[in-house]
C-alpha cells in the first residue's frame, strides 16, 4: 500500500503534488498554532468531546463551508477547462475526477452538513427542549460525517480520486473498468457518513415527537421544525437503499461478487434503481428544510403570521411522500417501457403542485406585510424566480419524451444547478444569516453580505442560463473539451465568467465573516430580528442548557404573541429555578469515527489487517458505551443564576 | 426531580425523568427498525432480481437442504419464544429465571449462527461461492446480512446480561432488555421472510 501511494504521488499531476505539499504545510501550521497558543485542551474539551447540539451544529457549519470551498474550486477548474474550445488545462482523466468529486462533495458534504447544522442549532431551541433526544448519538453522527468527508478528500492526494461520476454507475465503477482505489474511496466514505445520516434522522424524529415543550401541539410547531421532521422521515426510508447500493458495489469490488458486473449474471440496472431510490429523495431531503427556513424568514421579515399554515404542513408531507416515488425519471431512456415511464412522468410532475402551494403561501404572506430587506430576506426573494425557472425546466425533463431529447445534455446540468443552488444553497445561506446571531452573538455585516449576494446571483444567471442553450445546441455533460467547429465557444466562455463571479461572491462571504467577527454588531437582546419563535426568547449565544426553565406554549408563533401581549414572563409557569440535568461530554464518538475511518482506509487498499483493527475498534467502542454508567451531571441553581445574570 | 432541591447535586435521577428517557429510547429503536426493514427490503429485491442468474452454476434447488433450513427456522423461532419468556420474567421481577431464559436464548442464537456458518462452508466447498454467480452473490449477502444481525444481537444480549448482573432490574436495564428483545423478534420476522422467499420458493421449483 505504501509503495502504491508513493508511486502515485511521484507520477501525479503537478497540481496534485502541489496540493499534497500544501496540505502537509497547512497541517504543520495548524499543529504549531494550536501548540503555541496552548489550545489543545480547549479544542478537546470544548469541541471534540462535546455533546452539545449547538456546538455540533457549528462544527457541521464550518465543515460544510470548507467543503463548499473545495467543491467550488473544483467547479472553477472545470469551468476554466471549458472556457475555450480545445483547451488542455486539464486532461480527460483529471476532468473526470474533478466532476466526480465536485458533484459528490456538493451534495453529500455541503448540502447535507449545512442542513444538519441548521437542524442541530435550531430545532431544540424552537421546540423548547434542553437538548436532542440522544446527544451522544448526535456526536457520533457528526464524527462519522467528519471522518467520511476526510476519507473522501484524502483520495485526492493518496491514490487517486473516484472518476465515475457522482452516481458511479457500474460497470464503469466496477473493478473491470476502474481498477484503482478511487471508487473504493467513494463507496467507503459515503457509507461511513451515510450511517451517520440515518442516525441523525432517527435522533431528530424522536426529538421532535417526544421533546416539545408543554403546550406545543404538533399543529403549533414552527414550520422549520415541521420541515425537518418531513426531511428526517425521508432520510429513514431513503438512506438504507443507498447503504445497500454502496455495500453491493463495494462487495463487487472488494470481495469479487457479481451483483452489477457484466459477467456471471450481474445486473447493472439493479444498482441504478437502488441508487436513485435514495438519490431522488435525497434532493427532497436537502430541499424540504429549506422550505421551512423560507417560511420562518418570510413571516419574520414581513411581520406577519405565515399564510396557510395547515396547507404548508400538508404540502410538506405530500412532497416527502410523492418525492419518494419518482426515481425512475432519472433513467427514462434506459428501456423501462412506456407504461412505467408514464407513471413516473406523472408522479414527477405531481410534486410541482404542493410546491406551488408553498410558493403562493409565501407570496401571500409577504403581501401587505411590512417587509424588511435583510440578508435572509434577500436570499429568500432571490430563491423564488430561480426556483420557478428551475421548476419549469424540471417539468420539461419530467415529461418522458422530452427527456429523450435533453438526457445527459447541458440542459440537465443547468436545471439541477438551478434547483440545487437556487433552492438548497440559497436557502441554507438564508438560514445561516438568520440564525447567525443566535449561534455566535453577533450579526454579519449587511453591506459585505449584499456584495456577496449580488455577485453570487448575477454570476449564477450568467453561468447557468447559457447552459440551457448549450444543451439545446447538443453539448453533452461530462465532456472535457470540444472542437471550435461546434460553435459552443462563446456561450461556454460566458458561462465561465459567471462561475468566477460566483467565486467572488463566495470570497465576499468569507471576508464578511472575518470582518464581522471583529466589527460585527453585537446582539445583546437575543432577539435581533424581532423574531416569532421560541429560540428568540433566549440570550445569544444560548447557554448550554438552553432554557433555564422549560417554557409553556399557548399558540403558534409563541414568542411573538407573548411580546404582543407584553407577557414575556408567561413563558414560564413559576419563577423558581430547579437544577438541570445535562449529559456528560464523551471522547467515544470521536474514537468511534476514527475507528470507522481506519476500517474504511484499510478496505480502500484491500489491507484487511488494518480494516479488521478498525472494525474491532468500532465494536469495542460500542461495547464500552453500552457498559458505561454515564448518568450525566446536574447544574445547580446557583450556577444557572450566575449564567442567566451574565 | 422534586427531591433534588437546592445545591446538592446527586446522580440519582427521578423515576419520572427516567421513564421519559426510556420512552424516547424505545421510540427511537422502533424507527431504527423501520429503516433496517427498508435495508432488508432492498436486499430481498436484489435477490429476487438475481435468483435466476445462475450463469450455469448451482441453482437453489440443487443447494438447499430441507432438513437443515427447517432446523434453523425451528431454532430461531424457539429462541424468539424464550426471549419473550425472559422479558416476561423481568416484568414479574424474577431475576434468576430472567437470566436463565436469556442464557437459553443466547445459546439458541449461537446454534443458529453455527448451522448457518456450516451451511456457508459446505456450499463453498462444493464450489458454490459468492463469486460464482450473481444468484449466489445475492444469496450469501441476503442470508449473511441476517446472520450478521443475529450475531450482533447475541453480542448485545450478552452485554445486557452483564449489565443485568451488575445493576439488576431497573429502568435502564429493563429498557435495554426490552429493545434487545424487540430486535430479536424483528430478526425472527425477517428470517420467516427469508425462509419463505429464499428457501421454500427455492426448493419448490
Ligand atoms: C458554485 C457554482 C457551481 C459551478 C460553477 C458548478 C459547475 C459544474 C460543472 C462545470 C459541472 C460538470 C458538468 C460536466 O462536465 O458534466 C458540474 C457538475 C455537477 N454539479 Fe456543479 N457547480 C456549482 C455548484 C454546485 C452545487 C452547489 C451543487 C450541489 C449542491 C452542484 C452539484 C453538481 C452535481 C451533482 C454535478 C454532476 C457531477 C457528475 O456529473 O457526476 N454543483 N457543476
Ligand atoms: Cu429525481
Amino acid at each position: 500500500m505504501f509503495n502504491q501511494l508513493v508511486g502515485y504521488l511521484r507520477e501525479a499531476d503537478p497540481l496534485i503534488q502541489m496540493s499534497a505539499v500544501a496540505i502537509v504545510f497547512t497541517l504543520i501550521g495548524i499543529v504549531a498554532a494550536l501548540t503555541y497558543y496552548r489550545k489543545w485542551g480547549w479544542l478537546w474539551r470544548e469541541w471534540i468531546t462535546t455533546v452539545d447540539h449547538k456546538k455540533i451544529g457549528i462544527m457541521y457549519l464550518i465543515c460544510a463551508l470548507l467543503m463548499l470551498f473545495r467543491g467550488g474550486v473544483d467547479a472553477l477548474l472545470m469551468r476554466t477547462q471549458l472556457a475555450f474550445p480545445g483547451m488542455n488545462f486539464l486532461d480527460a482523466q483529471h476532468y473526470n475526477e474533478i466532476f466526480t468529486t465536485h458533484g459528490t462533495i456538493m451534495i453529500l458534504f455541503v448540502a447535507m452538513p449545512l442542513l444538519f447544522a441548521m437542524m442541530n442549532i435550531v430545532v431544540p431551541l424552537q421546540i423548547g427542549a434542553r437538548d436532542v433526544a440522544f446527544p451522544f448519538l448526535n456526536a457520533v453522527s457528526f464524527w462519522l460525517f467528519f471522518f467520511g468527508a476526510l476519507l473522501f478528500n484524502l483520495s485526492f492526494v493518496l491514490g487517486g480520486s473516484p472518476d465515475a461520476g457522482w452516481v458511479s454507475y457500474p460497470p464503469l465503477a466496477e473493478l473491470s473498468h476502474s481498477p484503482g482505489p478511487g471508487i473504493n474511496y467513494y463507496v467507503l466514505s459515503l457509507q461511513i457518513s451515510g450511517i451517520g445520516s440515518i442516525a441523525t434522522g432517527i435522533n431528530f424524529i424522536v426529538t421532535i415527537l417526544k421533546m416539545r415543550a408543554p403546550g406545543m401541539t404538533l399543529m403549533r410547531m414552527p414550520l422549520f421544525t415541521w420541515s425537518v421532521l418531513a426531511s428526517c422521515i425521508v432520510i429513514i426510508f431513503a438512506f438504507p437503499a443507498f447503504t445497500v447500493a454502496l455495500a453491493l458495489l463495494g462487495l463487487d469490488r472488494i470481495a469479487g461478487t457479481h451483483f452489477f458486473t457484466m459477467q456471471h449474471g450481474g445486473n447493472p440496472m439493479m444498482y441504478v434503481n437502488l441508487f436513485w431510490i435514495w438519490g431522488h429523495p435525497e434532493v427532497y431531503i436537502a430541499i424540504l428544510p429549506v422550505y421551512g427556513i423560507f417560511s420562518e424568514v418570510v413571516s419574520t421579515f414581513s411581520r406577519k403570521t405565515i399564510f396557510g399554515y395547515k396547507s404548508m404542513v400538508i404540502s410538506l408531507m405530500l412532497i416527502s411522500v410523492i418525492g419518494y416515488f419518482v426515481w425512475v425519471h432519472h433513467f427514462f431512456t434506459m428501456g423501462a417501457g412506456p407504461g412505467v415511464n408514464s407513471f413516473f412522468s406523472v408522479a414527477s410532475m405531481a410534486v410541482g403542485i404542493p410546491t406551488g402551494v408553498k410558493v403562493f403561501n409565501w407570496l401571500f404572506t409577504m403581501f401587505r406585510g411590512r417587509i424588511r430587506l435583510t440578508l435572509p430576506m434577500l436570499w429568500t426573494l432571490a430563491f423564488i424566480p430561480c426556483f420557478a425557472i428551475g421548476g419549469a425546466t424540471g417539468v420539461m425533463l419530467a415529461a418522458a419524451p422530452g427527456d429523450y431529447q435533453f438526457h445527459n445534455s447541458y440542459v440537465v446540468i443547468a436545471h439541477f444547478h438551478q434547483t440545487l443552488i437556487g433552492g438548497a444553497v440559497f436557502g441554507l445561506l438564508a438560514g445561516m444569516y438568520y440564525w447567525w446571531p443566535k449561534m455566535f452573538g453577533f450579526k454579519l455585516n449587511e453591506t459585505l453580505g449584499k456584495w456577496a449576494f449580488w455577485f453570487f446571483n448575477i454570476g449564477f444567471y450568467v453561468c447557468f442560463m447559457p447552459q440551457y442553450a448549450l444543451g439545446l445546441m447538443g453539448m453533452t455533460r461530462r465532456v472535457y473539451t470540444y472542437p471550435a467547429e461546434t460553435g459552443w465557444g462563446t456561450l461556454n466562455f460566458v458561462s465561465t465568467i459567471g462561475a468566477y463571479l460566483m467565486g467572488i461572491g463566495f470570497l465576499f462571504i468569507v471576508v464578511q465573516v472575518l470582518y464581522s467577527i471583529r466589527y460585527g454588531e453585537r446582539d445583546t437582546t437575543g432577539d435581533p430580528w424581532d423574531g416569532r419563535t421560541l429560540e428568540w426568547s433566549l440570550p445569544s449565544p444560548v447557554p448550554h442548557y438552553n432554557f433555564a426553565q422549560i417554557p409553556t406554549v399557548h399558540g403558534r408563533d409563541a414568542w411573538w404573541e407573548m411580546k404582543q401581549q407584553r407577557k414575556e414572563d408567561s413563558l414560564f409557569s413559576t419563577k423558581e429555578l430547579k437544577p438541570i440535568h445535562m449529559p456528560n461530554n464523551s471522547a467515544l464518538p470521536f474514537f468511534m469515527g476514527l475507528a470507522f475511518f481506519v476500517a474504511g482506509f484499510g478496505l480502500v487498499f484491500n489491507q484487511f489487517m488494518i480494516a479488521t483493527v478498525g472494525l474491532i475498534g468500532v465494536v469495542v467502542c460500542m461495547l464500552w458505551r453500552s457498559l458505561e454508567k454515564d448518568t450525566g451531571h446536574w447544574i445547580s441553581v446557583d450556577e444557572i443564576k450566575q449564567m442567566e445574570a451574565s | 426531580m422534586a427531591e433534588v432541591t437546592g445545591s446538592p447535586i446527586s446522580n440519582q435521577q427521578s423515576f419520572e425523568h427516567g421513564m421519559e428517557e426510556e420512552e424516547k429510547h424505545i421510540l427511537g429503536f422502533w424507527i431504527f427498525l423501520a429503516s433496517d426493514l427498508v435495508l432488508f427490503a432492498c436486499l430481498f429485491a436484489t435477490y429476487l432480481v438475481l435468483r435466476t442468474h445462475t450463469d450455469g452454476g448451482p441453482t437453489e434447488a440443487q443447494l438447499f437442504d430441507i432438513p437443515m433450513f427447517t432446523l434453523e427456522t425451528f431454532i430461531l423461532l424457539t429462541s424468539s419464544f424464550t426471549c419473550g419468556l425472559a422479558v416476561r420474567e423481568m416484568r414479574n421481577g424474577h431475576f434468576g429465571r430472567l437470566m436463565g431464559w436469556l442464557a437459553v436464548t443466547v445459546l439458541l442464537g449461537l446454534a443458529f449462527v453455527g448451522i448457518e456458518v456450516n451451511e456457508f462452508i459446505t456450499y463453498s466447498l462444493e464450489g458454490a461461492t459468492m463469486q460464482r454467480s450473481a444468484f449466489l452473490s445475492g444469496f450469501f449477502t441476503l442470508v449473511g446480512t441476517h446472520g450478521l444481525h443475529v450475531s450482533l444481537g447475541i453480542v448485545w444480549m450478552i452485554s445486557v446480561g452483564i449489565q443485568l448482573i451488575r445493576d439488576r432490574i431497573q429502568p435502564t436495564t429493563a429498557r435495554k432488555l426490552f429493545n434487545a428483545g424487540l430486535y430479536w423478534h424483528f430478526l425472527d420476522v425477517v428470517w420467516v421472510m427469508i425462509f419463505t422467499v429464499v428457501y421454500l420458493m427455492g426448493v419448490m421449483k
